[in-house]
């Protein structure tokens, strides 16, 4: 093995990536256990999250507000949305502060350091099974839901989430370094983004042309990918889906480069 | 192997732009000063090499570790590394301080590359020589420093890499895990490994290392036998070389405190009279201290050991503020070559206030002590003694 040490490296090695697996699993591992240790109720507190949120959702837009949920019971409807709404802004905002938060380990050793937001990004998505089976549970009580083959689509919807989430992690780790004012900046971004996503209403009661402005938001597919595939409502894959899904592959590739330019130097910065 | 070849890192001083400061005015928020931590190095380790980094505060020893560790990226020249590197560098260990011990090892060994079965079958030998087995399930952050350092040195020792690099993280261990470890690095490289050891303790140099390079602001400022390198940093004139980082290094609120240590005069010789001055600066009145001076020679033997008390009966009944402590020896019994000096403040047969390991060394000259042309240096033993031979044939 030889190893070449040079001050510029235009890309990102990613058999190297490939040759670390093993390190991502482990800190995939890692950063659940360091969760789950933080937390008194620990699992529990996970399914509670959301719950907590559909709670008030459902007192403030389905009660006060009265907003209409296509017909499905409210508190059912956004809990659908939610889940992997709330699961990709843990995973947004974990990786975009994951290499300020690693920084003991990454001063002292070498390894890719994209497995680093990477495992942030993996790590909360475990959150997303755990409330998915809270959902079910919801669904079964509800007698909401229609099993069909759609559900072999909703681990695509997550990898959609999960690659935005990656996205903006990758830019806002990169941008961070430099700009530490930069580090609150994804938790706010994700307080708006619950409004510019249908998460506690319905897209059917968007008029045009906001409707459109929505769908530019990857997250809009994934939110309605998931109640079309599970309640039978929201928005199927529809050609306008392209968009969105291109502007998330070019701000990975992007975000991917960035960060690596980054990388190299982070720790002079810290 | 390692090849470096004009390797340099230029460092931006000054803290980084905030957003704001940037938004206000560009031009003077990007603008930075600059300073060259390392320029122009280039040098070739042979495997089976263990080569001592030398060079005083802000040489640049730990800026050459960090870039060959890939800690951070040069900015200029590069370094050929054949075979799997592992760096032990300066403070803090790659630990995560939640995680256990044995968490700690897995992980560690996931960094640098290896898989989970080749862990597991050296977890045992990891764990025995650092001598944690009762902690091992115990969270990091409850470690003493030693017990972090020696685990940390453990791992990286026993995976085996084909190139280790160690930043100074040894003085942190007591003088039994130093030899461990000095002795543990020798066998590594008879087996072929490529080793790089920064440190201040010219005796472990001198000890371990066959060659050393020394570096000056940044630059190699010479590269050869550790014997003439340690040579050259100490200077032909200068043989007592106090290391101001270890007077530095101690904790802000203990008891008492060494200000400074000074020995006089500034060139030794066997046999000649030295005074030893321990600026001290006592926090509250201190009953019956006692304070302790030891050499070491370049294997680690402690070959002289004065103290107040209990050994000299000199009884001090109490010190207050600020002061020094003048330790006179009217001839030095030892034979030329390197020994470090270490001193401690101690409540006798207590404990140990403040401890100062190695915080100075000795190039002792070496004398003609027996009037025969030959200068005793360590190789003639470490004392000198007064003695005649005389030959009796029986018949
Ligand atoms: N991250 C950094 N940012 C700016 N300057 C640095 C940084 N790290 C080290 N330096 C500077 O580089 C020089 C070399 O430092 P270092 O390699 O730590 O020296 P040594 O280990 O020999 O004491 C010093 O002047 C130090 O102040
Ligand atoms: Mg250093």
């Amino acid at each position: 093995m030889e190893t070449i040490i040079e001050p510029a490296r235009p890309a990102p090695d990613l058999r190297e990536l490939w040759r670390y697996r093993e390190l991502l699993y482990v800190l995939v591992l890692r950063d659940i256990r360091a969760r789950y240790r933080q937390m008194a109720l620990g699992p529990a507190w996970i399914a509670l999250k959301p719950l907590i949120t559909m709670v008030i959702f459902s007192l403030v837009f389905g009660g006060l507000a009265g907003l209409p949920s296509d017909g499905v019971a409210y508190p059912v409807f956004t809990f659908t949305a939610l889940l992997p709404w709330m699961a990709f802004a843990e995973a947004a905002r974990a990786s975009a502060g994951s290499l300020v938060a690693r920084m003991d380990v990454i001063a002292k050793v070498y390894f890719p350091r994209l497995v680093v937001p990477l495992a942030a990004v993996l790590a909360a998505l475990l959150d997303l099974v755990v409330s998915f089976g809270v959902l079910l549970v919801l669904m079964a009580i509800s007698g909401e839901g229609v099993l069909s083959w759609r559900w072999l689509l909703l681990p695509g919807y997550v990898l959609l989430a999960a690659a935005t989430a990656l996205a903006i992690g990758l830019w806002a780790a990169a941008a961070a370094v430099r700009f530490r004012d930069l580090r609150f900046a994804v938790g706010y971004l994700m307080q708006a983004g619950i409004y510019a996503t249908p998460v506690a209403y319905a897209a059917s009661i968007v008029p045009e042309p906001w409707l459109s402005a929505l769908k530019l938001n990857p997250m809009f597919w994934v939110v309605e990918g998931f109640r079309w595939a599970l309640l039978g409502t929201g928005t199927p894959p529809e050609p306008a889906m392209l968009i969105p899904l291109l502007a998330v592959g070019l701000a990975l590739a992007s975000g991917v480069v960035v960060f690596h330019r980054m990388e190299r130097t982070i720790v002079d910065w810290l | 192997m390692i090849r470096v070849e004009g390797l340099g890192k230029r460092y931006r001083i000054g803290g980084e732009p905030t957003l704001r400061a940037l938004l206000r005015s560009p031009r003077a928020a990007l603008q930075h000063e600059t300073i060259w931590a390392l320029r122009d190095v280039s040098f070739i380790v042979q495997p089976g090499e263990i080569v001592g980094v030398i060079g005083r505060n802000g040489a640049g020893k730990s800026t050459l570790l960090r870039l060959l560790g890939r800690i951070t990226a040069p900015t200029e020249g590069r370094a050929v590394l054949h075979g799997r590197a592992a760096a032990l560098l300066e403070v803090g260990t790659g630990f995560h301080p939640d995680l256990t011990g044995r968490e700690n090892v897995y992980l560690n060994g996931a960094i640098l590359g290896m898989s989970r079965r080749e862990i597991e079958r050296k977890f045992e030998a990891i764990v025995a020589f650092a001598g944690v087995a009762r902690f091992i399930d115990t969270p990091v952050k409850r470690y003493s420093s030693g017990m972090q350092v020696r685990l940390a040195f453990a791992v990286a020792a026993h995976l085996e890499p084909e190139i280790l690099l160690i930043d100074e993280v040894l003085a942190v261990g007591d003088a039994a895990f130093q030899q461990k470890s000095l002795g543990r690095m020798g066998e590594a490289a008879r087996a072929g490994r490529t080793i790089l050891f920064v440190s201040h303790d010219m005796s472990a140099i001198a000890q371990l290392c066959s060659r050393a390079i020394l570096l000056e602001g940044g630059h190699l400022a010479a590269d050869g036998p550790a014997d003439s390198v340690i040579g050259a940093y100490l200077g032909q004139t200068e043989s007592v070389h106090i290391d101001e980082g270890v007077v530095a290094a101690q904790p802000q609120d203990a008891p008492i405190r060494i200000e400074a240590v000074a020995i006089t005069p500034e060139a030794v010789g066997t046999g000649d009279p030295l005074t030893v001055r321990i600026h001290y600066r006592a926090a509250e009145p201190l009953a019956a201290p006692g304070f302790v001076v030891t050499l070491h020679d370049t294997l680690g033997v402690e070959v002289v050991r004065l103290s107040t008390l209990p050994i000299s009966g000199f009884h001090i009944e109490r010190i207050e503020g600020a002061g020094h402590i003048d330790l006179h020896i009217d001839s030095l019994p030892l034979t030329g070559g390197l020994y470090t000096l270490s001193l401690a403040v101690t409540r006798p047969r207590v404990d140990t206030l403040v401890a100062l390991d190695r915080v100075a060394t000795l190039r002792i000259a070496a004398r003609d002590l027996y009037g025969s042309g030959v200068l005793l240096t360590r190789s003639r033993g470490v004392v000198p003694v007064a003695h005649r031979w005389s030959l009796h044939p029986s018949d």
